[in-house]
């Protein structure tokens, strides 16, 4: 309680009604003057800036408020460094709140996001009749947010399991034929929120041997979505599974749902824009990529500078050290799933790397971290040096530090590396660096499982370059092959996945949704090409795509619509063997021109210059983006580009 | 916290709910004469002020304020004494 209503007051931590998923967030220094500020800048990009860096700090529920009105004034226009997106939302409750939430948490994930909010229960209509708002609004997404009322009100509590089995069939049908709807209709991409389980117990511990049970349908009902949408490529928007983790009363208020059916409680509303603008961003390839720890009090207990080995804490024995271990074996577990490791630490580089190759406690092993800074430099520095070093953006970074100096310097001096506000218990380190979700996937590819011992062999070929004596050399001991051939449909998740993440080698930066991608593979007119690179090394994986198709139905000009390349792979000739590829199977349509479209972002400047190095002439006609140059070849002048590749079909039981 | 505070804090909140700095509350006043605070926006403001001052309605008592003043009059008892 404050005796000075006009400081802003903070959820306290322990408030049982405030979902506990923003607390990694730091607390702004100074909302309503930062605020003001922005709502002052004139240029939207400035102003959009500033709302950005305000959404990304630990808002009171009256401040998100402001915030968001003050988003929604300015006009909804395309902004360098946002990704704008329409999301449609359709509801069975109360979903005025949500839409905001959605577009203040869209913000931080730098997505301008806007929203439709479907009319009241009327989520069926919306997507069946042509003629709905719905249909004028042409979402790029649709989030079902359904509430499992329906279902339990036709459901007896004596149904037998085989009756509840086929009344949950039969929900679920209808979801999937919705979500077929809105892909055909608009090749929109589907969350589908899973339904929060209000119901109280009836029988208590003889609960889960009653199929008719409210709560065990409820919990099949779940089951059973969370099959589907995996089967039909939906995203999951885990509301069940967050109201298991933090309360159900946290997410759920039985008043309000009373009062103004209010299914997501008015204070979990930024908690849940939040859910949503993750999965939206991992769509759109803004997940975080880098895991960047510290070492002094985070992998470890003490200053192993000072401390020595023996001193510092670290493993079985004492409950300090097990936490610091927890964390390890978390970054561990991020590693296998593909996220990048790298250790950024004021430290003696050698009294730094010792405590990983001798320490017999230490479940990161120093081939675990793919890029390893210790030194005396500014971390700010050090940071850029690891993003350079591993060719990845700042902003595919997470910086974990126990030091709030440290993370409060960063935050300023690189405000597009993610920093989360480590709690002070090192208990607690895990639980705030799972609650960020900075690595939200939208799925778990075999290249995802090989990623860590890929920059592993990186670090290996880094080094042969160096003993190499030129270049030619270098390239051919690599005893490179590229495998290809058609994307096939079981491919759909992991070229759609490269295509969306892939920002430097993709000179148009278009994003496709895998049925997009499907629409290029169904096309007998169009080609979908994909390009695996193995050297003495290792398997590089799927490293490159290229999409082509005529630029009018029946012309033999093609353009290439989509193409993109690994970063891992830069400097390998692999774009000069894609080109051969693209050309044979080009000619083979019968294309006599490639027409092809550079369209300039803050990060694609490393194939500004492509189609010239591989003998496109600039054509006249420039593409309708300012900035954008088109290209053309003809294919009669082309000659296959030499390369050091040896070429191989695409086997496809190696995938 | 005194009646006054209590209505000061409710103005701030109001303010900040609908965006509006010319929003004068009273104890007389009704959400009807208040422009733009329509019924979802009454029961953002009551979930705003649960939140800032850490209180909890009853929802009998929610359905039943006749006015600014009995919901300052109710939130003052639900208040610690100071």
């Amino acid at each position: 309680m404050t005796s000075q209503p006009d400081r802003p007051t903070l959820p306290p931590s322990r408030d049982m009604r405030w979902p506990r998923s923003l607390e990694w967030l730091p607390v702004p220094e100074d909302f309503r003057g930062g605020l003001q500020a922005a709502v002052d800048t004139p240029d939207p990009s400035g102003r959009y800036e500033k709302l950005a860096a305000l959404a990304g700090s630990r808002l009171g529920y009256l401040q998100w408020l402001q915030l968001e009105r003050a988003l929604a004034a300015g006009p909804v226009a395309d902004h360098p460094g946002f990704m704008p997106l329409r999301l449609a939302i359709l509801s069975a409750s109360t979903a005025d709140h949500l839409a905001p939430a959605i577009r203040v948490a869209g913000l931080r994930h730098r997505c301008l996001i806007g929203t439709h909010v479907g009319g009241y229960g009327q989520y069926r209509q919306e997507v069946l009749d042509p003629a709905s708002s719905l249909h004028r609004f042409a979402p790029q997404a649709v989030l079902f947010s359904l509430t499992a009322r329906e279902i339990l009100a036709r459901t007896a509590l004596s149904a037998s399991a085989a009756e509840v089995d086929a009344s949950v069939a039969a929900t679920i049908e209808e979801l999937r034929k919705l979500w077929r709807k809105v892909r055909e209709d608009f090749g929109a991409m589907v969350i589908q929120q899973t339904f929060l389980n209000v119901a109280e117990p009836l029988f208590g511990g003889f609960e889960r041997s009653v199929p008719g049970a409210p709560l065990e349908v409820v919990s099949l009902l779940n089951e059973r979505l969370a099959e589907a949408a995996a089967a039909e490529g939906v995203s999951l928007l885990d509301l069940a599974r967050a109201a298991d983790r933090d309360g159900l009363e946290r997410w759920f208020d039985i008043s309000k749902w009373l009062q103004a059916k209010i299914e997501v409680a008015l204070q979990a509303a930024p908690a849940y824009g939040e859910l949503v603008a993750r999965i939206l961003g991992a769509q759109r390839g803004l997940s975080r990529k880098c895991l960047v720890l510290d070492l002094d009090n985070t992998l470890w207990g003490g200053v192993i500078g000072d401390d020595g080995m023996d001193g510092i804490v670290l493993g079985e024995g004492s409950a300090l050290g097990e936490a610091h271990l927890m964390l390890q074996r978390y970054a561990r577990q991020l590693g296998e799933r593909g996220v990048i490791l790298a250790v950024c630490s004021k430290n003696d580089s050698a009294t730094a790397e010792a405590v990983f190759r001798e320490h017999p406690e230490m479940l990161l092993k120093r081939g675990d971290i793919a890029a390893f800074v210790a030194n005396w430099d500014d971390k700010a520095v050090n940071l850029k040096r690891i993003a350079t070093q591993l060719n990845i953006g700042l902003d595919s970074l997470v910086f974990v530090d126990d030091n709030p100096t440290e993370r409060a310097w960063i935050r300023h001096a690189l405000p597009m590396v993610a920093v989360p506000e480590l709690p002070t218990d090192p208990a607690q380190y895990v639980r705030c660096l799972a609650l960020a979700g900075y690595f939200e996937a939208v799925a778990f590819t075999a290249d995802d499982r090989q990623r860590g011992e890929q920059y592993a062999a990186n670090a290996s070929r880094e080094a042969s370059l160096q003993s190499s004596e030129s270049l030619d050399d270098f390239l051919r001991g690599l005893a490179m092959s590229t495998e290809f051939g058609p994307v096939q449909s079981v491919d759909l998740a992991r070229v759609t996945q490269l295509i969306n993440k892939t920002n430097q080698f993709n000179p148009t930066t278009r994003r496709r949704s895998a049925d997009e991608v499907a629409a290029f593979i169904a096309s007998d007119r169009s080609i979908a090409l994909q390009f695996r690179l193995v050297d003495r090394f290792g398997d590089n994986g799927l490293v490159s795509v290229v999409l082509l198709r005529p630029e009018a139905p029946g012309s033999d000009v093609f353009d290439i619509d989509t193409w993109v390349m690994s970063c891992r792979v830069f400097g390998r000739q692999l774009e000069l063997e894609a080109m051969n590829a693209a050309v044979h199977a080009a000619r083979a349509l019968g294309a006599r021109v490639l027409q092809a479209d550079y369209i300039p972002t803050p990060k694609n400047s490393v194939v500004s210059q492509l189609y010239a190095t591989l003998g496109f002439t600039q054509a006249a006609e420039t593409a309708q983006i300012v900035g954008a140059t088109r290209w053309t070849l003809q294919l009669e002048d082309f000659r296959d580009l030499d390369t050091h590749i040896l070429r191989g079909a695409l086997s496809h039981d190696r995938s | 916290m005194t009646e006054a505070e209590i209505l000061g804090a409710f103005t701030r909140i109001l303010r900040d709910l609908l965006g509006d700095q010319s929003i004068v509350l009273t104890m007389d006043t009704r959400r009807e004469e208040v422009p733009n605070w329509d019924s979802f926006g009454y029961v953002t403001f009551i979930v705003a002020v649960e939140i800032e001052l850490g209180v909890n309605f009853g929802i009998a008592e929610v359905e039943s304020f006749a006015n600014v003043g009995a919901i300052v009059r109710r939130t003052e008892a639900l208040l610690p004494p100071s």
